[in-house]
């Protein structure tokens, strides 16, 4: 006895209805003879094939095929124009168990998401590219697309593509091929029976290669487009075969399946309760202590770069926190990192800091002459003033300000680092002014200094800083705490 | 947990993972290039995903697909990539995605510089691209505030279905300042709308298309309605000594702060200051600046642009009280000094002028 | 009886004719009548089908063409 068995039936892949389309959901939006109906299929029949419907989110794009998602019975997201592997990104790394699929055109791939594309092409996304060539904007009415061949006529090149106004054809899959990650570029065609077939076993092979965790694979399909190219369904199937196929030659041109790596699995999540730890807070619950003094300390700390302002800042407020006070630290920004002048503003104080933002400083400390000479007129009268030289420079006096100069970097030199000198100005800033106690820098040096011989050379420098300032103040000045 | 010496652009991205988020996709840009920086270290610390996007642009579609597989995500960035970013976010808000985008601002127009300044205000706090939608738009003014406002936003992503901004400027995201972060961390569900590769949300569609007319207008009336109930809910703000104020200044980010001290130095000048200061730019704090029309004299906005902010103070008060002016831009940040001046020049004027009017 | 069959679905096929030019055995044909939606649809001649395949894959529709191959049953 024999008997008939379905052997080709729709793709379980697909809707048994269109619901989303609304109107006439019985068949696709497409025009008769297009080419998306029949990569829709093959796609559908691979993800069948594979088993993979529940697993699979289709990215559908801008162009005829932005409804794939009509049609698709997969998890569906729309994304912008020429955004796909953007978007497929963002899904795959967030669900690396999925199987990702950006559906696109070529105005959308290689025109307008050219950035797309390639970045995720090279950073080998496990994912797969159904990237559909009909040489033409079909949506918008037949504008010249990036895969125009030259010579052709649409809307936007009346007379034909040419050359000098509008460039050449561009070849996605050879584009790709100058990339290391692709696992997997391959282009092939809707032209004939036999390319037909060909195409099915490229995007299905380009689905599998994701399902076995390799990485990117494109799959480009010359494909017809026969409303806007005026031909009948069966001339425009051999204007792919023949024209298309001439310009853009159909082959596999890249196929690492079987030498490449799969993409290392993500290390499993932590424990919740590790989170704090892991993102560096500690969960100490060390009581802080109650501010002993009632400062109101308003630092500006100026240099140029690299004579390390910023630090010197951070340990105050550091060192300011742990004895309980009220800090900010606001530094300059940008490029001074490289060169050029640098300062910062540290506030320590007994109640909530207002502004970060120091105008009127009770604190200058000054590492080079340019800084002393811009912002001493700001010093607050009865403010503290340090600078870096062995006197203080011409024309910078002030009656009413306690001016100190001590050469802290010649000093750090003869530690045996110029870069301390940060370190013994905040040393001489402990004996003439009242700041926190040496304890508490040298806690916070310790906790933000990690190499270790830095850190003696910053508890050496803190210590000649202390000698000079012990100097100064009973010598000189006469103003010490 | 202590208190801990954090800097601004950090402290997003401490908070942004004890609220869950495991996916960051972000371009550098300085002054917000931290907060990558940041990511690239902890996100994946805590079983999360950080790529550098080939550009902004990649970025905010990257983030469109994290936040449509359902998980926490964010990015950051400064004008220049913001601008980059707009279309991104019509989509992400067309298609009611939940997500945060941080945007330390910077001066411009172009390429400007990378001073802090508040020109971003209109294009953040007004939409910024296509279509009818809002971003909620929370302002921190301390680094605390960066880690408290970053965690509300991802609730309120969730609650609302919309992108939440936290628009800082260079300053804020710049300085450090002592943070006691979230006590433990948090990791909410997936939820059901979002599309995961499973069985469970196969039937799922995230889109901006809505074909039929009636059917955009139905969508568009429902965003509408959801940003009517944030105005509702999600007003936040503060009044510092406003009590008995006859001027309120007002200003946010960074000026909040400078404000502060000149409300103190107005009133030992002998001018009764007191501050509004917005937390969401929008929602907009309109009714509260209302109320305090009813005793204040006039109204002086602060802000590092040439006139954003105020707009909203304006529209706010509808003509009830006078507005002053006052702001620096370039990437000056105006001193308490300056800003009391321009206080005592201001409002002795108006003071004299009033005092004219009133004998004619 | 032949070795396939082919069922094309009169309402979902729009007459593009390319399941006709893909059959080898050629035993597809449009219809002179036209369906709801005003394309004349494929149909089968009714006889010399290989159950090849190849118009399921040709045709653009998803549901277009149903291909069945004869089987031996015990």
């Amino acid at each position: 006895m024999s008997s008939y068995a379905i052997s080709h039936e729709r793709a379980h892949a697909f809707y048994d209805h269109f619901e989303r389309k609304g109107e006439l959901p019985h068949q696709t939006h497409y025009c008769p003879g297009c080419g998306h109906g029949i990569v829709h299929k093959l796609l559908a029949s691979a993800i069948d094939g594979l088993g993979v419907r529940d697993r699979t989110v289709l990215v559908s794009p801008v162009g005829c095929s932005v409804f794939a998602y009509y049609y698709f019975d997969t998890g569906n997201v729309q994304a912008a124009h020429g955004r796909a592997p953007a978007v497929a990104t963002g899904i795959k790394r967030s669900r690396p168990d999925s199987i990702v699929v950006a559906y696109q055109g070529d105005g959308d791939l290689a025109a307008i998401g050219t950035a797309e594309i390639i970045h995720a092409a090279n950073r080998g996304e496990s994912m797969t590219v159904i990237f559909v060539n009909n040489g033409i904007y079909g949506m918008t009415g037949g504008q010249m697309a990036p895969t125009t061949p030259l010579g052709k006529q649409s809307t936007t090149s009346p007379g034909g593509r040419e050359k000098w106004n509008d460039g050449y054809p561009v070849h996605v899959c050879e584009l790709l091929n100058a990339l290391d990650a692709p696992v997997y570029l391959e282009r092939v065609s809707l032209g004939d029976n036999k390319q037909i077939m060909q195409a099915a076993k490229a995007i299905r092979r380009a689905l599998e290669y994701q399902v076995k965790g390799l990485g990117f694979s494109l799959v480009e399909v010359l494909s017809p487009c026969p409303t806007i190219w005026k031909l009948t369904p069966v001339e425009a199937q051999k204007f792919v075969r023949d024209e298309m196929g001439a310009l853009f030659v159909p082959g596999c041109v890249r196929d690492r399946g079987k030498e490449a790596e799969a993409r290392p699995a993500r290390a499993a999540a932590p424990a919740l309760a590790d989170v704090p730890r892991l993102i560096g807070l500690t969960s100490g619950e060390e009581a802080v202590p109650a501010a002993e003094r009632d400062l109101d300390l308003r630092i500006k700390i100026a240099g140029f770069g690299g004579q390390g302002v910023l630090m010197l800042g951070e340990v105050l407020a550091e060192a300011g926190l742990e004895a309980g006070y009220e800090v900010s630290w606001l530094p300059s920004y940008g490029p001074e990192m490289r060169s050029g002048t640098s300062n910062c503003h540290v506030r320590i104080g007994r109640h909530p800091v207002d502004s970060p933002l120091v105008s009127r400083p009770n604190v200058l400390l000054a590492l080079n002459e340019p800084s002393l000479r811009k912002f001493l007129p700001a010093v607050e009268p009865g403010g503290v003033a340090i600078y870096n030289g062995r006197e203080v420079p011409e024309g910078c006096e002030r009656d009413d300000v306690r001016l100190a100069a001590i050469p802290v970097t010649a000093i750090a030199d003869g530690i045996g680092a110029g870069k301390v000198a940060n370190i013994v100005m905040l040393g001489a800033l402990l004996e003439l002014c009242e700041v926190v106690d040496e304890e508490r820098v040298r806690g916070a040096l310790r906790r933000l200094i990690h190499n270790d011989r830095y850190y003696e050379l910053d508890l050496a420098a803190l210590e000649r800083g202390r000698e000079e300032g012990r100097k100064l103040a009973a010598e000189a000045y006469g103003w010490g705490v | 947990m202590g208190k801990e010496l954090t800097k601004g652009n950090e402290a997003i991205v401490k908070a942004a993972v004890l609220a869950g988020c495991r996916a960051f996709y972000g371009y550098p840009i300085t002054p917000a290039s931290e907060i990558a920086e940041a990511a690239a270290k902890y996100l994946p610390a805590a079983g999360g995903t950080f790529v550098q996007a080939e550009s902004e642009v990649a970025a905010i579609n990257m983030l469109y697909g994290g936040a449509a597989a359902g998980v926490r995500a964010m990015t950051a960035s400064s004008g220049p990539g913001i601008s980059l970013m707009q279309e991104g976010i019509s989509y992400i808000a067309g298609a009611e995605l939940p997500c945060v985008i941080a945007d330390i601002m910077r001066g411009g127009p172009g390429l400007g510089n990378i001073a802090p300044e508040q020109g971003d205000y209109n294009q953040v706090v007004k939409g910024g691209g296509h279509g009818n939608y809002r971003t909620l738009v929370v302002a921190p003014y301390s680094v605390q505030e960066m880690a408290d406002l970053t965690t509300l936003a991802f609730d309120l992503a969730d609650r609302y279905r919309n992108p939440v901004m936290v628009l800082a400027d260079g300053f804020i995201g710049q300085m450090m300042e002592p943070v006691e972060f979230a006590p433990r961390a948090v990791l909410p569900e997936a939820p059901g709308w979002s599309v995961r590769g499973t069985a469970e949300t196969r039937a799922n569609l995230v889109s901006s298309i809505h074909l039929e007319p009636d059917m955009l207008e139905r969508h568009v009336r429902k965003l509408e309605a959801k940003y009517r109930e944030a105005e509702r809910n999600e007003v936040r703000w503060e009044n510092w000594r406003t009590e008995d104020a006859e001027i309120v200044l007002v200003g946010y980010g960074i000026m909040g702060r400078v404000l502060k001290s000149v409300v103190e130095m107005a009133r030992a000048a002998g001018i009764r200051a007191g501050l509004l200061r917005p937390i969401t730019l929008y929602p907009f704090p309109a009714a509260q600046v209302r109320e305090l029309a009813r005793r204040a004299r006039a109204f002086a906005v602060v802000e590092l642009s040439t006139g954003q902010l105020v707009d909203d103070v304006r529209l706010a008060l509808e003509g009830r009280a006078p507005v002053e002016f006052f702001s620096r831009v370039g990437g000056n940040v105006p001193s308490a000094e300056e800003v009391l001046e321009f206080l005592e020049r201001t409002f002795s004027a108006r003071h004299a002028r009033e005092e004219v009017l009133a004998h004619v | 009886m032949d070795r396939g069959m082919v069922v094309t679905n009169q309402e979902e096929c729009k007459g593009c004719g390319l399941c006709v030019e893909a059959c080898p055995p050629r035993v597809l044909r449009l219809s002179a009548g036209l369906n709801r939606y005003g394309y004349h649809p494929a149909e089968y001649s009714g006889s010399g089908c290989t159950g090849c395949g190849i118009c399921y894959y040709a045709c653009p529709e998803p549901g277009g063409i149903t291909v069945e191959r004869l089987v031996k049953v015990a």
